[in-house]
């Protein structure tokens, strides 16, 4: 029973890694960039919803839907003034600038918002699933969590699939410049891709929150290294790869902490990366590419 | 164009050298203009007749509520002796910096003090900006008194002292508490690996917890970058059957170990050190989830005692909260410095070095009954010797045990 316990704590936990790696598995996917500032947008989604409903009292539904128009606009900001002008540099500088945003974030929200640590209060209001008399608790966190990932996976492959602007993205992301020839609008399209990235991440952010209800301007940060290891794990680029990857790492998390050891656990996180990255390198289900000689 | 920006920049550059070294020279003069703490009056200050109290301590960031407790306990300790006539007839002038919980800072603010001429230091609040502080004011012979700073290598140096129990006392003392009051036969331990002051306090307490009458059945640890989810390590309690978890750790994780628990429906005890002090003042915690919390802690708001209640109502007046032990530490250090530097016949010209050598001896005489304990005595070491108290928080306040 206990057993079944853990598994339970590591999906939640996966969940919430599989949220926020199906941000960076997008962008990663299709403008070619690890956007490292992820897990600090993911922060200022949680902050824009605490400060509305907490402080202002605005119910949770409509205070996490300006959540998610802040972040789109704060997402395609960042693209516009940081990683633009970048467009031609190499990947490195990107990655750089990247790493700078998030700790212009970071450092944003300890101005505004003081490093203390504040209490997020849960806009999940789905019951608990209580089985076995009591001796197993799903939280409605984790349920919500779950759901969210599901519905997030199926809207944006059959976008990807399905729609012109999704289409376009797809040709970005095999040829830039191909696709520039084609007539499809690339700086519009990798826009796009981050304005999606980023509303995603104001979910991220609600759904973190919730589950574990402390925000401080380093909330986003450390669950942002997972993600992008889940992400990495699940194959980078890759969207069911991000969710597969986000729970097993949870799992895999939990299960080290309560049988090997509770201190080692990111270690041992850490290591399944790396042995699945030797073995497979493109990740559980990452496309492998061949480079054109 | 680009000449004429180049030019400036240098211009600009040269000036701000020139700035740095006029901006240490006026400062040593004692016209602090930048600090927002200063007590005594500025007209001594010239004469030279004051003694100059430096404090440091984060009164911004995550451990903010421990520095400004520090800091406003401190402050009404040397506003009423500088009302009863001050230290050997010397006024207390007092600046307090801030640090962050951070080393690095709290070294800068150490140098800013200096800059000041501070003659003794009140601090720093936290263990591990103390340790790198201790290395510096024992490189300049400062003394130094921390009135919460429960690390060991806080007082390593024979120039450093503590108000507070050192973080292997807490553990020895929490286990000996837990055991003499029978509140417990199982219990689960919850700490942070990754950190000093934790995981020093848990290796004391499970060394004491062979000699108590209990059993340590699940003792579970947690790193910095692994502190958002407790529910693996709640649920390994449970299964243990433990009826208390000991938390020798900070109010932030506590409260969502406490969140925490709550939903899975788990009630055992929880007991802390002085870590969970503050618990009470996390922005949007349900106060409700910390009823029947236990805390090691050398003093309870709600005592009856004369000097409690006289602290407490200025605190009150003057601050608008009810102090924690942070502020009662701070209150006390103050007190204890007075008493050190009239036993060593301390004067306001002597050199902060000179000060050191006379206080530190006296440390080791006095007998000091404060806030925090009855007749408080100090070994060569730097440690106090006073007995251990509890307090539970009841109906959202703390209330002393027995």
């Amino acid at each position: 029973m206990s057993f079944l316990n853990y598994l339970i704590n590591g999906v939640s936990l996966g969940s919430v890694y599989a949220i926020i790696a199906l941000g960076y598995t997008m962008v990663y996917g299709i403008a070619k960039m690890l956007n490292f500032a992820h897990g600090d947008v993911i922060m200022v989604g949680g902050f824009v919803v605490f400060t509305l409903s907490t402080r202002m009292g605005v119910s949770p539904v409509v205070a996490v839907l300006i959540s998610i128009v802040v972040c789109t606009c704060l997402g395609m900001t960042i693209e516009r003034i940081a990683y633009k002008p970048l467009r031609s540099a190499t990947s490195l500088a990107v990655l750089i600038t990247a790493i700078g945003v998030s700790y212009f974030l970071q450092n944003l929200a300890l101005i505004l918002f003081g490093s203390d640590i504040k209490l997020f209060t849960s806009v999940v209001k789905v019951k608990p699933l209580v089985i076995a008399d009591g001796q197993i608790t799903i939280t409605g966190e984790t349920i919500v969590t779950i759901i969210a990932c599901m519905i997030i996976m199926i809207v944006l492959t059959t976008f990807i699939k399905k729609t012109k602007a999704g289409q376009a993205m797809l040709a970005v992301s095999e040829d830039k410049g191909a696709a520039e020839l084609m007539g499809v609008n690339v700086n519009a399209t990798i826009s796009l891709t981050f304005a999606i990235g980023s509303g995603l991440a104001a979910i991220a952010g609600v759904l973190l929150c919730s589950a574990y209800p402390s925000l401080n301007p380093y909330t986003g940060s450390m669950p942002g290294i997972k993600a992008f290891v889940a992400a990495v794990f699940g194959g980078i680029g890759s969207i069911p790869g991000a969710l597969i990857g986000g729970i097993l790492l949870g799992v895999i998390e939990s299960l080290s902490k309560s049988y090997i050891s509770s201190q080692m656990a990111d270690a041992i996180v850490f290591s399944v990366l790396i042995i699945v990255l030797l073995v497979k390198p493109t990740g559980l289900l990452g496309k492998k590419i061949s480079e054109k000689v | 164009m680009k000449k004429i920006t180049s030019m400036l920049l240098a211009v600009v550059l040269g000036a701000t050298l020139l700035c740095g070294c006029g901006g240490a020279a006026t400062e040593t003069t004692g016209t602090d203009t930048a600090t927002e703490n200063t007590s005594a009056d500025a007209g001594s200050a010239a004469t030279g007749a004051t003694f100059k109290i430096g404090g440091i301590g984060p009164i911004t960031g995550g451990a903010a509520v421990y520095g400004n407790a520090v800091k406003n306990g401190a402050q009404i300790a040397i506003d009423e002796i500088n009302a009863a006539g001050g230290i050997n007839g010397a006024q207390i002038e007092y600046k307090f910096e801030d640090d962050e919980h951070d080393a690095e800072k709290a070294v800068n603010a150490y140098n800013t003090l200096k800059d000041w001429n501070m003659q003794l230091l009140m601090g720093t609040v936290t263990s591990a900006p103390c340790v790198a502080v201790s290395e510096k004011t024992k490189e300049d012979n400062i003394f130094q008194l921390t009135p919460s700073g429960t690390s060991v290598p806080c007082t390593q140096y024979e120039n450093a002292f503590r108000v507070c129990f050192s973080d292997p006392q807490q553990g020895t003392a929490s286990a000996q508490y837990i055991g003499q009051n029978n509140l417990s036969s199982k219990l689960a331990v919850i700490y942070d690996s990754s950190d000093v002051y934790s995981s020093g306090i848990y290796e004391k307490f499970a060394a004491e917890a062979a000699n108590q009458p209990f059993e340590i059945v699940a003792a579970e640890a947690f790193t910095a970058d692994n502190k958002t989810d407790f529910t693996t390590q709640l649920q390994k309690a449970k299964d243990a059957g433990a009826d208390l978890i000991f938390l020798p750790i900070y109010y932030q994780e506590a409260t969502l170990i406490l969140s925490q628990a709550d939903t899975m429906g788990y009630e055992p005890t929880f007991f802390g050190c002085d870590g969970l002090d503050g618990i009470l003042g996390v922005e949007n915690f349900d106060n409700k989830l910390a009823e029947g919390v236990m805390l090691l802690t050398p003093f309870a708001a709600d005592a009856k005692d004369d000097a409690t209640v006289n602290f407490v109502s200025q605190y009150n007046t003057k601050y608008g909260e009810t102090p924690n032990q942070f502020a009662a530490d701070a209150y006390d250090a103050i007190y204890i410095m007075k008493a050190a530097m009239e036993k060593a016949g301390c004067t306001p010209d002597m050199s902060a070095s000179d000060i050191c050598n006379a206080v530190k001896g006296a440390m080791l005489e006095i007998s000091v009954d404060g806030l925090t304990g009855a007749g408080m005595s100090w070994t060569a070491d730097g440690e106090v010797n006073k007995a251990p108290k509890a307090v539970v928080i009841k109906d959202g306040v703390y209330v002393a045990m027995d």
